[in-house]
């Protein structure tokens, strides 16, 4: 088959370089002694120049430039990517977070001459607390695995200071695989609890496992396979009844702003991702941020410093015994926290609410046009995002992962295919409220295209993608003999 | 509400598609008494325009660095930041996409990773770097959990040098594990050899030191590998990015893992956060390194392309047996590093360090001039160095705050034996006039 698309940009910057050539604009230096071979002894002076590029400044704008248009990008194209809530990233906020005073401030400026950033700070961790029905937040976490690791760890602190000592932490087998990663660390075993057929939690399966030597059960509200799950609040007092913490995974905290709140559902701690509900950008992998939440006799544990008030200042409070330490070096993602902020106050409680009235209406739309074509994973209706199954497909040669190939010619990045691992050839697919019912549409028709195609001409679907700067490539390869950096 | 599409049309199509009454219909799966009763307290929307100015006002009560002349260091930095980094990282194709999980559609993002980990294997002297941790101290933290992975050691020997807030993260990811941290002492301002041979023994997985220290003084690392190695130890090796164009790259000086807050490299000082941290190892350690891997690769057509690569190591493959929890880290930071290196390039970047280190000597000079006022340490120093002063260093940088100049950061909250002592960073961005303008004021903060 022919390719469709022309030969694209295929440089590294390292292949436009042309020795001498400068890219940068330094003072000359204004102070008597400059060479560092009489300020500095030998021995700590570099020996062999670093093979950095040589280029100008145009070459790099247009290089890097360049670059960004092999990426499909969520301001580009339709980015259903489950579990991930691609929405919109407002301008207002990236202007925001580049003011001088809060891009420029140093971390390790005296308090009295940052309340600015701290006041907001104190009032993001408060609205965020509001948000989640918690009593207490820490804005440290640099992302939804790191808020993982604090949450655990809080736990953990919580119990030893009561004189227990549990071992376990128990996981249903629809998570994300952050939960397992983080606890391990946290160092507890990881038990897996089953779930129903339809993605719920296996209450008598949890039953089974709960006792003295559970020290949490960890789950994802909405559930990974885009359901509420029916009996959450008995689960989380089935846990407490055992003395089991109850921690929520907020990855799908989009669902339901203003509608319910983890607080009240009887989660202990809870972690937020800034740039899945609250807009901050997704930047090709982060930074993101994990606010963590939690009850009040969690308090105590949360990481150090915690911003307070006194009076009329804000400050760095570092009194804190019960501490499970820091995270970060700093604060947290403050540049993510500016951007979070801004957006809950354009917002405010309506508009947050209009968010999990819209988001979970865009998704049940897509899974009543695409029900009768693909296999649904549970039953209607869903929340913010629905998982359909490719097992009709797969069984005429045609996978998720050709479904999802073959949307990228279509015009959409693909949805997350092959989770939760409970779905066969999963399609897991959240729309969020800042897309539009054309674009859902479009969507949707390309989605019943592709199911027709899966009967009718497959090899168009397994051939896929034919237009994107690179067709399929080989991982095998990339694994067995890896090449993980340039050389000329 | 703009950033919602639907209107009530639109919304009652789709529910007639649908086949339900309400939006309401639809969180019908929700248990009733789980329901929220009312609005969520929070403060009231704001239209565009007030919401800046509310921010503007917010932003206005910080002592930021384009106000202030800044000598703040300790991890952070007011490094040069060129033009053109804010302009290309803020194109949507890249900042509103995620992890190339569909590497067809992302190869620009995948491509600048690639470039990313080339420039820091190069700069660091390893073979292999990974494509960002969250920050330094995390990096480090993660380096500790690897190397006792890697040599089934528990415990991990940290020179005093190493920044006091990165130790307190280190100390919270190794409770997990119950890893024994231990100190190797720096009296003088560096880590005493003979104390940290002591330390590192059969039980040692890594032997942790920083360069320039906290205290900005240049360690010996070399003898550092040298105790390591012998006792079977890694030697894991924190050094900020910025300064390898002058300094000789730790994987040259033997380090078996290096680590780094790369914030320096064209990331905004944004009061501590998205800092950049910085990951790379020797090449047999890659597969228990933590974080993404970008690999080069061909498509079916044999063109070349880039792939995350090694994925068995991470969570969403591996779970609780993944070698790290990481999973978004920070690749838009990793990107401005790429474009910073880029510009700057083999010249610019040792110029930067030159720069910075003539001007961090100079004041140095200047500041030592005054009475009362002397190093403390007696180590070389790179770009930062502690001061003793005559007065308490926190009404000194009080004092000077108000000549709007950030005149350092006072160290006795960090350590009791440095209650007389302030840390102070010179970076390029300094001129003479300023340096000579903080001599002033500070003389004069500490003579009145």
């Amino acid at each position: 088959m022919s390719r469709a698309a022309p030969a694209s940009y295929d440089q590294l910057v390292f292949e436009v370089s042309s020795p001498g050539r400068v890219g940068y604009s330094l003072p000359e230096c204004d102070v008597p002694e400059a060479d560092p071979q009489t300020l500095l002894p030998a021995r700590y002076l570099r020996s062999v120049a670093p093979a950095l590029p040589e280029v100008s400044e145009f070459d790099v704008v247009r290089h890097y430039s360049r670059l960004s248009r092999l990426n499909y990008g969520l301001d580009t194209h339709f980015y259903p990517l489950g579990s991930c809530t691609m929405k919109y990233n407002p301008r207002l906020n990236e202007d925001m977070a580049r003011l001088p005073g809060f891009a420029r401030l140093h971390p390790l400026t005296p308090e009295g001459a940052a309340q600015g950033a701290l006041a907001l700070m104190h009032a993001l961790a408060a609205a965020l607390a509001e948000i989640a029905g918690m009593d207490a937040v820490s804005l440290q976490p640099a992302a939804g695995a790191q808020g993982e690791l604090a949450g655990i760890l809080m736990i953990r602190a919580y119990h030893r200071s009561r004189g227990e000592r549990r071992t376990k932490v128990l996981v249903p087998n629809s998570a994300h695989g952050t939960n397992p990663a983080s606890t391990a660390i946290a160092g507890y075993e990881v038990v897996e609890v089953k779930s129903t057929g339809t993605g719920e939690v296996d209450v008598d399966d949890l039953a089974r496992h709960l006792g003295p030597d559970v020290a949490a059960f960890m789950i994802t509200v909405p559930n990974t396979l885009g359901m509420f799950e029916p009996r959450v609040t008995e689960i989380t007092e089935m846990c407490h009844a055992s003395g089991v913490q109850v921690y929520m995974d907020g990855a799908n905290l989009n669902a339901i702003l203003g509608i319910t709140r983890p607080g009240d559902l009887g989660f202990d701690v809870c972690h937020f991702n800034l740039h899945k509900t609250f807009t901050t950008p997704h930047g090709g992998g982060g930074p993101g941020a994990g606010p963590v939440g939690v009850k009040a006799h969690l308090e105590p544990f949360l990481p150090l410093p915690v911003v307070a008030k006194r009076g009329a200042h804000y400050t760095l409070d570092w009194r804190r015994p019960m501490s499970i330490g820091k995270l970060q070096a700093f604060w947290g993602n403050f540049g993510m926290m500016v951007r979070a902020y801004t957006y809950i106050r354009t917002m405010g409680a309506d508009g947050l609410r209009l968010v999990s009235d819209n988001a979970v209406l865009n998704a049940n739309y897509i899974m009543k046009r695409l029900e009768s074509h693909y296999d649904p994973a549970a039953p209607g209706p869903c929340m913010h995002e629905c998982v359909l199954s490719a097992r009709r497909q797969k069984r005429q040669g045609v996978s998720a992962m050709d479904v999802g190939k073959r949307l990228l010619d279509l015009g959409f990045y693909a949805p997350s295919t092959y989770f939760p691992l409970i779905v066969d050839e999963a399609l897991m697919i959240e729309p969020t409220e800042t897309e539009s019912k054309q674009t859902l549409d479009a969507f949707c028709d390309a989605m019943i295209q592709i199911a027709r195609e899966a009967g009718e001409t497959p090899g168009v679907i397994q051939e896929a993608p034919l237009t994107t700067p690179v067709r399929r490539l080989d991982q095998t390869r990339a694994a067995r003999e890896p090449v993980l950096r340039w050389s000329p | 509400m703009r950033y919602i599409a639907n209107t009530r049309d639109e919304q009652r199509a789709m529910l007639d598609v649908i086949g339900a009454h309400s939006i309401e219909d639809l969180l019908m799966g929700i248990p009733a008494k789980a329901r929220l009763g009312q609005p969520l307290p929070l403060a009231p929307a704001l239209a565009e325009t007030d919401l800046v100015r509310h921010l503007r006002d917010l932003a206005a009560h910080n002592a930021d660095a384009d106000a202030y002349t800044c000598f703040l260091g300790g991890g952070s930095y007011d490094h040069y930041v060129p033009s053109p980094i804010s302009h290309l990282i803020s194109r949507g194709e890249f900042f509103t996409a995620y992890t190339p999980y569909q590497p067809e559609a992302s190869q620009g993002t995948l491509r600048t990773i690639f470039e990313y980990q080339t420039m820091i294997a190069e700069l660091s002297g390893m073979d292999v770097a990974n494509a960002s941790i969250y920050d330094g101290a995390s990096s480090l933290a993660e380096a500790a959990l690897m190397a006792h992975a890697v040599t089934s050691r528990s415990e991990i020997v940290l020179a005093s040098g190493v920044h006091p807030l990165a130790r307190r993260v280190v100390a919270t990811y190794c409770a997990g594990p119950g890893l024994r941290l231990r100190d190797a002492a720096a009296p003088e301002g560096t880590m005493d050899l003979g104390g940290a041979r002591a330390l590192v023994g059969p039980k040692t997985a890594a032997l942790v030191i920083q360069s320039p220290n906290f205290y900005g003084c240049l360690e010996d690392v070399a003898a550092a590998a040298e105790i390591a190695h012998g006792a079977g130890t890694l030697l894991v090796v924190a050094a900020d990015p910025v300064n390898l164009g002058v300094l000789e790259a730790p994987g040259r000086l033997g380090a078996d893992i290096y680590v780094g807050e790369g914030q320096g490299l064209g990331v905004p000082m944004s009061f501590g956060g998205p800092n950049l941290g910085v990951f790379a190892a020797k090449g047999e350690l890659v597969r228990r390194m933590p974080g993404r891997l970008v690999g080069a690769t061909v498509d079916v057509d044999g063109r070349r392309g880039f792939v995350l690569t090694l994925q068995t190591r991470e969570q969403h493959i591996r779970r609780a047996k993944a070698t790290s929890n990481i999973c978004t880290n920070v690749a838009l930071c990793a990107l401005m590093a790429t474009i910073y290196l880029a510009l700057l390039g083999k010249q610019g970047l040792a110029k930067v360090g030159e720069l910075s280190t003539a001007k961090a000597h100079y004041a140095a000079e200047r500041l030592t001039d005054i009475p009362g006022v002397a190093l403390r340490f007696p180590a070389p120093f790179f770009k930062e160095f502690v001061l003793t002063l005559p007065k308490s260093p926190a009404r000194v940088v009080r004092r000077l705050a108000k000549d709007r100049i950030l005149a350092g950061v006072p160290l006795g909250s960090f350590e009791k034996r440095l209650r007389d002592s302030l840390l102070v960073a010179v970076t390029e961005k300094r001129t003479r006039e300023e340096i000579d303008r903080f001599a002033t004021a500070l003389a004069k903060a500490v003579g009145s």
